[in-house]
């Protein structure tokens, strides 16, 4: 009996070494920063005929608005897609995420504009309105599809299978409808909060990395960053085109 | 041969499947101008149902109204056409019906049963249309056949409606598949759009044909006529019609959003630089291509020349004989073409309305089908032995002095 338990606290102590180690070395490295916009955007532009629509106005109070630029607090610019470019260690696989990336379409628009997932991640695609709405995916490396959401609250998961930046998603059933989903072959990307702050977290070791800031009018710009501790920050300009 | 009361009420029928027909391309056209075309992702089922049994409620939702009433408009079409079809034809055309009827419906049978899901849809179309064949061989009416000519015509205008139809459930069906660069939908969407402005300028020819102002025999040239003019000037319209049809299936009727130069230029600078200003300038987020901009460019030079010849044609047929039916087209293809440009102009200026951008499609159509009758007209009236004196005697009027003197090719 005494052997046994010897024998058990000796397991629970390698299985907590063991553990220890995994957690080292999957270094939780965490980059953070901020994406600035240079010079002034254009002013965005009343979506007219979204208030005209029988079914649409009714569910706004006020006018909807383009999404091509938006400045936040301190010329953060939002909607921006921040990700690892270069540096990723070779020939090595990560896990997709167990998370489900919502792409809402509620009031006529899809919220939110810009969205980012890794190949095989199942993106949820859902119908906040009471009425129809067709999810028609304008890829160009994955395979596109075209569906309808006939009812409120229908949540049909999507997976792609390759990496492609901007993969366009329109309705139409209302041609103002639309939205892009990045997709990564890893899960190392973030897209910018409203205030162009953005967080990429995951197993990157130290060392040396390229980043890429993609926004889909100003186009992309990319900054180097060395992870120290599991940390590293990064500012980056983009210019209004 | 046929009786006049007969022969009015199949003119009168004519003009209905006229009109019906250039309301599809006007509704053809608003679900592209809208970009609403695959609101309804499937065919010829509608979102799975029976396309006559969609409920009202899901038809009356944003582009699905375009899009669904564009498909029960062009069913209807395609049923008077098929009627039009008989009754030309007459008794004698009911076996042939009897024979394509049954043969459609039976491809349609096999298609359904033996292949794969992507031709399912082409399988119900076929037993959709085999079934409407086979009802008007089943028609009774002792209708008498018209002139060989209205015959050969409206089996023409058959055949195309049905390729029509096809063609616009492929461009649905075949939306993504990849080929030649481009996608089913772009390159589909092109020969529908492009053959149904065709098939309304043969049924609008038909209805010209069989109306009172067909009198062939009547006209005369005063002068030797040439088809040169009336050719090349179809030809400029054709080509406008091709240039203007890449242009909205590639997205391109605001690749140039300045007037009457493109981006300040006759014909604009395309280096990458160049482009992504341009980019830079629109509010679109895709950017705009060298290719967009060249097609659209070219639409602009292609519009002056093309109306420029039919001015042309229209100076050159003052010298017929008043009441010549080419003298009177050439009058509305020039007031079609005056407003065709200003409708252009427009669409560019007012950022592409739908409705404007619509319009410009429509009046196109209805340019081409005055071209192609008139291009009709003028090789029957060359094809009429040339009497000069006695034509000369009757338009005396018409012809100034000098060109009597010097015989020179009129039109
Ligand atoms: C005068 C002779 C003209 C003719 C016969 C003509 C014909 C056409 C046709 C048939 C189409 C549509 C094709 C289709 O979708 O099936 C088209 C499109 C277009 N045309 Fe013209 N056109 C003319 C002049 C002009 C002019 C002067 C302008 C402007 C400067 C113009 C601007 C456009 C634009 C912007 C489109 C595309 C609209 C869209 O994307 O919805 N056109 N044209
Ligand atoms: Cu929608």
């Amino acid at each position: 009996m005494v052997t046994e338990s010897k024998i058990m606290k000796n397991t629970l102590k390698v299985g907590m070494i063991a553990v220890s180690v995994a957690v080292l070395s999957t270094s939780a490295a965490e980059v953070t920063g901020k994406i600035k916009l240079v010079g002034d955007a254009p002013p965005a532009r009343e979506i007219t005929p979204i208030l005209a629509d029988k079914f649409c106005g009714p569910l706004h109070t006020s006018p909807v608005m383009t999404r091509t630029y938006l400045v936040g607090a301190d010329k953060g610019l939002a909607n921006v897609c921040v990700y690892i470019k270069a540096g990723i260690p070779a020939g090595k696989t990560y896990a997709v995420p167990t998370t489900k990336p919502l792409i809402d379409q509620i009031g006529c628009m899809y919220e939110p504009f810009i969205s980012a997932a890794m190949v095989g991640q199942t993106i949820d695609i859902k119908n906040s309105d009471s009425f129809m709405h067709n999810v028609n995916c304008q890829a160009k490396i994955n395979k596109g599809f075209n569906f309808a959401q006939a009812q409120k609250g229908q949540v049909n998961g999507k997976t792609f299978d390759k990496a492609e930046l901007a993969v366009k998603l329109i309705c139409n059933v209302h041609p103002w409808m639309s939205g892009y989903v990045h997709i990564f072959d890893h899960p190392f990307f973030a897209v910018s909060d409203k205030n162009g702050h953005f967080t990429i977290s995951g197993d990157l070791p130290d060392g040396k990395y390229t980043v890429e800031a993609n926004h889909l009018k100003s186009g992309t710009v990319t900054g180097d960053i060395e992870i120290k501790g599991g940390k590293a920050t990064l500012n980056l300009d983009l210019a209004v085109k | 041969m046929v009786p006049p009361n007969q022969s009015r009420a199949l003119f009168r029928f004519t003009v209905l499947v006229v009109l019906a027909t250039l309301g599809l391309v006007c509704i053809g056209g608003l679900v592209t101008s809208k970009g609403v075309g695959m609101s309804v992702p499937d065919w010829p089922t509608s979102f799975g149902y029976n396309m006559f049994a969609l409920p009202v409620s899901t038809w009356m939702t944003g582009g699905i109204f375009d899009e669904h009433t564009h498909r029960l408009w062009a069913s209807t079409v395609g049923l008077l056409v098929v009627l039009l079809t008989r009754w030309i034809g007459g008794i004698e055309s009911r076996k042939s019906l009897a024979i394509i009827g049954l043969v459609e419906f039976g491809m349609g049978l096999t298609l359904v049963a033996s292949f794969g899901i992507r031709w399912k849809g082409e399988g119900h179309f076929l037993m959709g249309i085999g079934s409407v064949v086979l009802l008007a061989a089943a028609c009774p009416w002792k209708s008498l056949p018209t002139s060989k000519t209205a015959i050969r015509l409206s089996w023409l205008a058959f055949w195309l409606v049905q390729a029509q139809g096809s063609l616009g459930g492929l461009r649905v069906v075949l939306d993504q598949w990849a080929v030649a660069g481009t996608t089913g939908g772009v390159l589909f969407g092109m020969i529908h759009g492009c053959l149904g402005q065709l098939f309304f300028a043969l049924v609008a020819a038909l209805a010209i044909h069989l109306s009172s102002a067909w009198k062939p025999t009547t006209w005369q040239p005063v002068l030797p006529l040439s088809l040169t003019l009336p050719v090349l000037t179809l030809s400029l319209v054709f080509g406008q019609l091709l240039l203007g049809l890449v242009m909205r299936h590639q997205h391109a009727g605001l690749a140039v959003h300045d007037l009457p130069l493109a981006y300040g230029q006759v014909w604009p600078d395309l280096a990458p630089e160049d482009l992504a200003r341009y980019s830079r300038q629109r509010d679109e987020i895709e950017p705009v291509t060298a290719f967009q901009i060249r097609i659209h460019v070219l639409h602009r030079i292609n519009a002056i020349v093309a109306s420029l010849a039919v001015l042309t044609l229209f100076l050159k047929t003052r010298f017929l004989p008043k009441g010549h039916l080419l003298s009177r087209l050439s009058q509305i293809w020039l007031a079609l073409i005056g407003v065709q440009f200003l409708l252009g102009i427009l669409t560019v200026y007012w950022n592409k309305p739908a409705d404007i951008a619509t319009a410009h499609v429509a009046v196109g159509t209805l340019s081409l089908a005055t071209g192609l009758i008139s291009f009709w007209v003028a090789a029957l009236t060359c094809s009429n032995p040339f009497s000069s004196v006695s034509s000369f005697q009757k338009s005396s009027n018409r012809v100034t002095p000098t060109s009597v003197g010097h015989p020179h090719p009129v039109t």
